[in-house]
C-alpha cells in the first residue's frame, strides 16, 4: 500500500491532487465525472467581498498547447458563498480550499474573516497573481512589498493553513516566495497564468476584450516546472506545483522539482477525469519504482 | 438535470453533405445505450489527432437515431478542428462529453403556430427538436435560411416533421432575401426557436418582438470547458454575465439583452 499523503501547513491531503482555482468550479460542476472523495483537495474559483461580473466577452483565445483567458475573477461575493455555495459542498469528502481575491488589503481581510469560522474551510488560497484584474491581483504580487503586505494582513485575520499563489510575471519569484514566507504564509503555490497576448489578423484586434490575458495550459509548464524547483531551494514552506499539467507523468515532474502537493488547472476542461487519473498514475508510479511514500520522490532533483 | 458523462463513440459514418458541411453519425464504442438526451443540447468534441487542437469543440447535437443508437452532428469546414472532423473516417473514435446545456423548452399549448428558424449549420439542432415536437403532438413548421441552395441542409429530413420554408439570398431557393423577410412570419406565429449566425438571431429576435412571438436562441459563444468551471463562453443577460455552456445555449430573448 502505497502512502500518497502529504502535509501543507496544518493541512493534511490524502493526496497531493488538488485543483487550481478557477478552473474546477464549486467541484460540484465535475460531481458527474468524477468521485470528488477521491482529491487530495479542490479550491474554487477566486472569491472576492463584493460581487464581480468579469471582464467582456470574448474571455478566451486557444493559443498553441494553451489558452488565454480574462475572465476577470467573475463570482457572486463571499456572501452568496457562504449561504447559498458552501452548503451545498462543504460535505464532500475532501478539503476544500478557498481562493481568496480582493481589489484592496482589507477586502482579502474581510473576505478571511467571514469564510474563518467556517467548518470544513481548512485553508485558503491569497491570490496576488491574477493578471486580468485593474486593481490589485497581480498588482500586489509583482513586488516583494506588496506581497508580503497582504500575507501580514491575511495572516491576522485567517488562523489556519494560509497558502499564497504566486505570479510568474516577474523578474525572480524566488525573491517574493521569501518575502511571503517571511510574513507567515504556510505555502506558496505557483504558478498563476503567463501574461499573454494574441491577435486575429484577419480582423486586425485582440482575440480578447482586454487585450492581454493569462497564458495557460502545457505551454507553460516548463517555465512552471522550473520556477517551482528554485522556489523549493530558496523557502522552507511547503511549495505547490501548478502549470500545465495534463496529465500523471506531468505531476510527476513537479514533485521531483520540489512540489509538495500540484494543482491540475486547464486540465480540467479538456479531460474532467485528469485529476482521478492524475492520483492512479501517482499511486502506480510509487509501486512501479518502489517507493513506499510519495514523499520519498520530492525533489529528488 | 441530463447526468452529463464521458463516452467514446465510434464514427459511424461521415457523409459530405458538400465541399463545406460534413454529417457525423456516431454510437457509444463499447456498445451503451446514448444517454437521454434534450433537443438543443450539445456535445464537446476531443478531436482526435490534431495536436493544433488544445481544447475540446462544441457542437450543437443534429439528431438522436434511437433505432440505430447513434448521434448526429453537422459540422461545417470553418478551422483546423472542424477540418479533421469533416474528414474523419468511419471507424475512428472520438471523445465526447455529453449531454450539455439547456436545451429548448416545449411551446405550452400543442395547436400553438411555432416556427422553428435555422441558417447555414445552425438548422443542426432544429431537426432533432422537430422531431420531439411532432412525436408529442405539436405542429412545427421549418424557416431555413441560406446564402444559396448548395448551403441548404437536410431539407427532406426537416420534411418529414413539417412544413418547410427556405430564404436563400441569391434566391436560388424558396423566397429570395432574408429569413426575418419570409412571408410566413406573417401567418400569426406564436413561437419562434432560432438557431444560426448572431446577426440573423438578433434579426429574427427584433421580428419576434414585432410580432409578439416568444422567442427561443441557441448562442454559440466560444466555450473552453463546457461545463460552467472556466466562465469563458459568458453573455450579458438581463441577471448579468451567464455562462452559455449552463445556463443556455438557449435564452429566451427577454432574459438577453440584446
Amino acid at each position: 500500500m502505497v502512502d500518497l499523503s502529504v502535509n501543507i501547513g496544518s493541512l493534511h491531503l490524502k493526496n497531493p491532487v488538488l485543483t487550481a482555482s478557477g478552473t474546477f468550479g464549486y467541484g460540484k460542476e465535475f460531481a458527474d465525472f468524477i468521485d470528488l472523495s477521491r482529491l487530495g483537495g479542490y479550491i474554487i474559483k477566486g472569491t472576492t467581498l463584493e460581487p464581480r461580473e468579469g471582464n467582456p466577452y470574448p474571455r478566451m483565445a486557444e493559443t498553441p498547447s494553451g489558452m488565454l483567458n480574462a475572465v476577470g475573477l467573475q463570482n457572486k461575493g463571499v456572501d452568496y458563498f457562504i449561504e447559498h455555495i458552501y452548503p451545498q459542498i462543504r460535505d464532500y469528502d475532501s478539503e476544500l480550499i478557498v481562493n481568496v481575491s480582493g481589489a484592496k488589503i482589507e477586502d482579502y481581510e474581510e473576505v478571511c474573516r467571514r469564510l474563518a469560522p467556517l467548518d470544513g474551510i481548512n485553508a485558503i488560497e491569497v491570490n496576488i497573481s491574477c493578471p486580468n484584474v485593474k486593481q490589485g491581483g497581480m498588482a500586489f504580487g509583482t513586488t516583494c512589498s506588496g506581497a508580503a503586505q497582504v500575507t501580514k494582513a491575511v495572516r491576522q485575520a485567517w488562523p489556519k493553513t494560509l497558502i499564497v499563489k504566486l505570479s510568474p510575471n516577474v523578474t525572480d519569484i524566488t525573491e517574493i516566495a521569501k518575502a511571503v514566507e517571511s510574513e507567515g504564509a504556510d505555502a506558496v503555490s505557483l504558478i498563476n497564468t503567463m501574461l499573454g497576448m494574441a491577435i486575429d489578423v484577419e480582423k486586425r484586434r485582440p482575440y480578447l476584450s482586454t487585450i492581454t490575458g493569462g497564458l495557460s495550459g502545457p505551454a507553460v509548464r516548463p517555465v512552471a516546472v522550473r520556477m517551482v524547483w528554485q522556489t523549493v531551494k530558496a523557502v522552507k514552506i511547503p511549495v505547490i506545483g501548478l502549470g500545465g499539467i495534463m496529465n500523471g507523468r506531468d505531476a510527476m515532474e513537479f514533485i521531483l522539482a520540489g512540489a509538495t502537493a500540484v494543482q491540475i488547472g486547464t486540465a480540467n476542461f479538456v479531460d474532467p477525469q485528469t485529476t482521478v487519473m492524475v492520483v492512479d498514475y501517482l499511486e502506480d508510479y510509487c509501486t512501479r519504482h518502489g517507493f513506499k511514500s510519495i514523499n520519498e520522490l520530492r525533489g529528488l532533483i | 438535470m441530463y447526468k452529463k458523462e464521458t463516452t467514446d463513440f465510434k464514427v459511424v459514418e461521415c457523409v459530405q453533405l458538400n465541399a463545406i458541411y460534413s454529417l457525423l453519425k456516431l454510437s457509444p464504442a463499447g456498445g451503451s445505450p446514448l444517454p437521454p438526451v434534450a433537443p438543443g443540447q450539445f456535445v464537446q468534441v476531443k478531436v482526435p489527432g490534431c495536436e493544433d487542437v488544445f481544447l475540446r469543440r462544441p457542437i450543437s447535437i443534429n439528431f438522436v437515431d434511437t433505432d440505430s443508437n447513434s448521434l448526429w452532428l453537422l459540422v461545417r469546414r470553418a478551422g483546423k478542428a472542424t477540418e479533421v472532423l469533416c474528414d474523419i473516417a468511419a471507424g475512428e473514435i472520438v471523445n465526447l462529453i455529453l449531454p450539455l446545456g439547456n436545451g429548448f423548452s416545449m411551446p405550452a399549448g400543442k395547436d400553438a403556430s411555432i416556427l422553428l428558424v435555422g441558417g447555414g449549420v445552425g438548422v443542426a439542432p432544429l431537426l432533432y427538436f422537430g422531431k420531439i415536437l411532432k412525436d408529442n403532438g405539436y405542429s412545427p413548421k421549418f424557416l431555413l435560411g441560406a446564402r444559396s441552395e448548395r448551403d441548404l441542409l437536410e431539407l427532406n429530413l426537416f420534411e418529414q416533421y413539417g412544413p418547410v420554408f427556405t430564404s436563400t439570398e441569391d434566391g436560388s431557393h424558396g423566397e429570395k432575401g432574408l429569413v426575418t423577410q419570409h412571408s410566413v412570419l406573417a401567418t400569426g406565429i406564436e413561437h419562434i426557436y432560432c438557431c444560426g449566425p448572431a446577426p440573423m438571431m438578433k434579426a429574427v429576435a427584433s421580428v419576434a418582438k414585432a410580432i409578439g412571438a416568444e422567442c427561443e436562441v441557441s448562442l454559440e459563444n466560444m466555450m473552453a470547458c463546457g461545463v460552467g468551471a472556466c466562465l469563458c463562453c459568458v453573455e450579458k443577460t438581463v441577471k448579468g454575465n451567464v455562462c452559455v455552456c449552463t445556463e443556455g445555449p438557449v435564452f429566451n430573448i427577454n432574459k438577453l439583452t440584446w
